[in-house]
């Protein structure tokens, strides 16, 4: 493995859907201990990004490396052995379910011979308790339903669970678009503290203030294409707006309103 | 005098803390309780003995009388578990009903028209049980159509070929007899007809502890076998979704098939699993009652689909999937039974059954609903 490769870097990427070109030629990297914020108005080619990254759609063109080296991933469950996990913005938890039944849903640890084959909830209870307290959130009983958690706090555990579950990369699908100021903060707060543990996080995101709250570096999507990779001490945060949204109209509608977008 | 002023000036401070704490533990004890899917159906389970015992006869609450009353509960709860099971799984399972009057047919033919020993043919009778319920749900999710859809359409397909069926096979009959004599005697038969712990139930009628006629037998020789297997049935099922991986599966599948899958949870299979299951519940059903009556017809497990999804209902099942429980079902099913023969015990028109389970559904729903908006901060 070599350790001074990007954790995920694609070159290229190029994904057809019949006649319909939904990226024409994507390049992007992440690094460890890296927050990359994806930006990229509706329609840019972001979801497809994601879902290609993720192991959903297989590229039509283009090379995709994990730790410096060439995948292709098949199916989802390939992206997750590789260390790729990805938060989807409301599919992330069932409401219905408690904070630990979610926690540990589709990777419960089982004790015992089949078939008195068991799963420990007590532990698992501890263990999610544990771990949503190392994020600073206090689930008193993790027995709860997720459905009495806010939604920061889902997206924090769905985090959480990622984390503790091994992943290398996180690909956060619009983490924040659902969420008001406080819930937001709690949000963009934990991405910092994961970044600190060595991990690689994509954000995507529209909000270019979320992004350049936590973002390292800023990749810019338009009609399927990559506009270009920016360091936050290369681009102020306008000039990063103007670009993800097209630049001109923008300004226009910016001076008709008086600057208020 | 030190002494006394020490603990005097400690004991309520200790006694007030010791109170707080006893209150908390009762409100998370409260909580606990609430979260539970089966609270309603105990409630009413409690609620409608408190009725037969006011205005029944007490011979209800004999031993005979509980034995009359367990035996169809347990014949529709083995159904009402599985229904339960496929309805927390996020799909529901209209052919249950016709299923068993199809089993009771296939199980029939292949005891009576190719001959096999009882063990074969009740082996048989379930792979294709599974076959037929795994149809079902490869439906389901290849065409994307509603269960209730696709099972609605099986409710009259197998009932129409049981119908044909026995035609054929009896040339003309919609019965067929002779089950009982061909089955033959043995272990196999004991397990799936009869009574069990005959034994037991000697021994205490000959010890005075239960009743006994003159000659010494026991009023109630045994438990019904089929009461054995509804009370095995509704343990497993209960262990199996709230203590193994496969149980967090099925919850997880109706609660959001979607994000389930997302987290590698293998959706489909555990459906298809599930609609194996009702189909083999039905088909458990039918051979234990056709066994006991020695003969199957076309009518056997009439509208029982609807019943399974009451009892499945009023045991906090949610019409949506993702929620409820095994246990609760037991319960529904046990209100079933209880409500049905026990209107014989008292002075009202039996018919009033109808009547009683219309609105104890309605309650149920209500109050599952009250409780589940509690508990889980669905809004």
């Amino acid at each position: 493995m070599d350790t001074n490769a990007p954790l995920i870097e694609t070159r290229d990427i190029v994904k057809h859907f019949g006649s319909v070109i939904a990226l024409s030629g994507v390049s992007m990297s992440v690094n460890r201990g890296e927050v990359l914020c994806l930006l990229g108005d509706n329609g840019a080619g972001k979801s497809t990004l994601i879902k290609t990254l993720a192991g959903v759609h297989k590229p039509t063109t283009g090379e995709f490396l994990v730790d410096g080296r060439h995948v292709t991933f098949t199916s989802p469950r390939d992206a997750l052995d590789a260390g790729i996990a990805t938060v989807y913005q409301d599919l992330a938890m069932i409401p219905l379910m408690s904070v630990t039944r979610n926690f540990f849903m589709g990777r419960e640890p089982t004790k015992g011979v089949w078939p008195l084959r068991y799963v420990d909830f007590d532990h698992c209870a501890e263990v999610t308790r544990d771990e949503m307290h190392k994020i600073g959130i206090d689930v008193r009983d993790p027995n709860q339903a997720v459905g009495t958690l806010s939604g920061g706090e889902r997206q924090c555990v769905a985090i959480a669970r990622a984390v503790y579950f091994g992943a290398k990369v996180l690909i956060l699908d619009e983490p924040t678009s659902a969420l008001g100021v406080a819930q937001t903060s709690m949000v963009l707060k934990y991405i910092h503290q994961v970044r600190q543990k060595g991990l690689g996080v994509i954000f995507i995101t529209h909000n270019v203030r979320h992004a350049y709250a936590v973002g390292d570096r800023f990749t810019v999507l338009n009609r399927g294409k990559t506009l270009g990779t920016f360091a936050k001490a290369e681009i102020p945060i306008d000039e990063l707006q103007n670009l993800m949204a097209g630049g001109k109209e923008l300004q226009v509608l910016s001076s008709e309103l008086g600057g208020m977008v | 005098m030190t002494d006394i002023s020490h603990v005097a000036g400690h004991t309520p401070a200790e006694e007030i803390k010791k109170i707080q704490d006893e209150r908390l533990k009762e409100v998370s004890f409260v909580t606990k309780v609430m979260r539970r899917p089966e609270l309603g159906a105990l409630a009413g389970l409690i609620l409608v003995t408190i009725f037969f015992i006011a205005t029944a006869d007490p011979s209800m609450f004999t031993l005979a009388g509980m034995m009359n009353i367990l035996s169809p509960a347990s014949q529709l709860g083995i159904l009402a578990i599985a229904a339960a099971l496929l309805m927390i799984g996020g799909e529901f399972d209209l052919s249950i009903g016709s299923m068993v009057a199809f089993s009771g047919l296939i199980f029939g033919s292949f005891l009576v028209l190719t001959g096999w020993p009882l063990l074969i043919a009740i082996a048989a009778t379930f792979v294709v049980a599974a076959l037929l319920g795994g149809l079902n749900g490869q439906l389901v999710i290849r065409t994307k159509l509603p269960s209730f859809i696709v099972t609605l359409a099986f409710l009259f397909i197998l009932r129409g070929l049981s119908l044909v069926g026995l035609k054929w096979a009896t040339g003309g009959s919609t019965q067929m007899r002779g089950i009982g004599d061909k089955a033959g005697e043995g272990l196999v038969r004991e397990i799936f007809s009869g009574n069990a712990l005959e034994g037991l139930f000697s021994w205490l009628a000959a010890h005075d502890i239960i009743a006994k006629f003159p000659n010494g037998t026991p009023t109630v020789t045994g438990v019904p076998v089929s009461i054995v297997w509804f009370v095995l049935f509704a343990l497993v099922a209960t262990w199996i979704l709230l203590r193994t991986r496969a149980g967090n599966w099925i919850f997880a599948s109706g609660g959001d098939a979607n994000a389930a899958r997302n987290s590698g949870v293998p959706v489909d299979r555990v459906k298809t699993s599930l609609f194996m299951l009702t189909a083999c519940a039905a088909t458990l059903v039918a051979i234990l009652t056709v066994l006991d009556a020695g003969s199957t017809d076309s009518r056997r497990g009439f509208q029982k689909e609807f019943e399974a999804i009451i009892a499945a209902v009023i045991g906090g099942c949610l019409l949506t999937g993702g929620y409820g429980s095994a246990i609760g079902a037991f319960f529904g099913a046990i209100i079933f039974g209880m409500v049905s023969i026990g209107l014989t015990y008292t002075r009202f028109d039996s018919d009033w059954f109808q009547v009683f389970l219309g609105a104890m559904l309605l309650l149920a729903v209500l109050f599952n609903n009250f409780i589940r908006k509690k508990v889980t901060g669905e809004r």
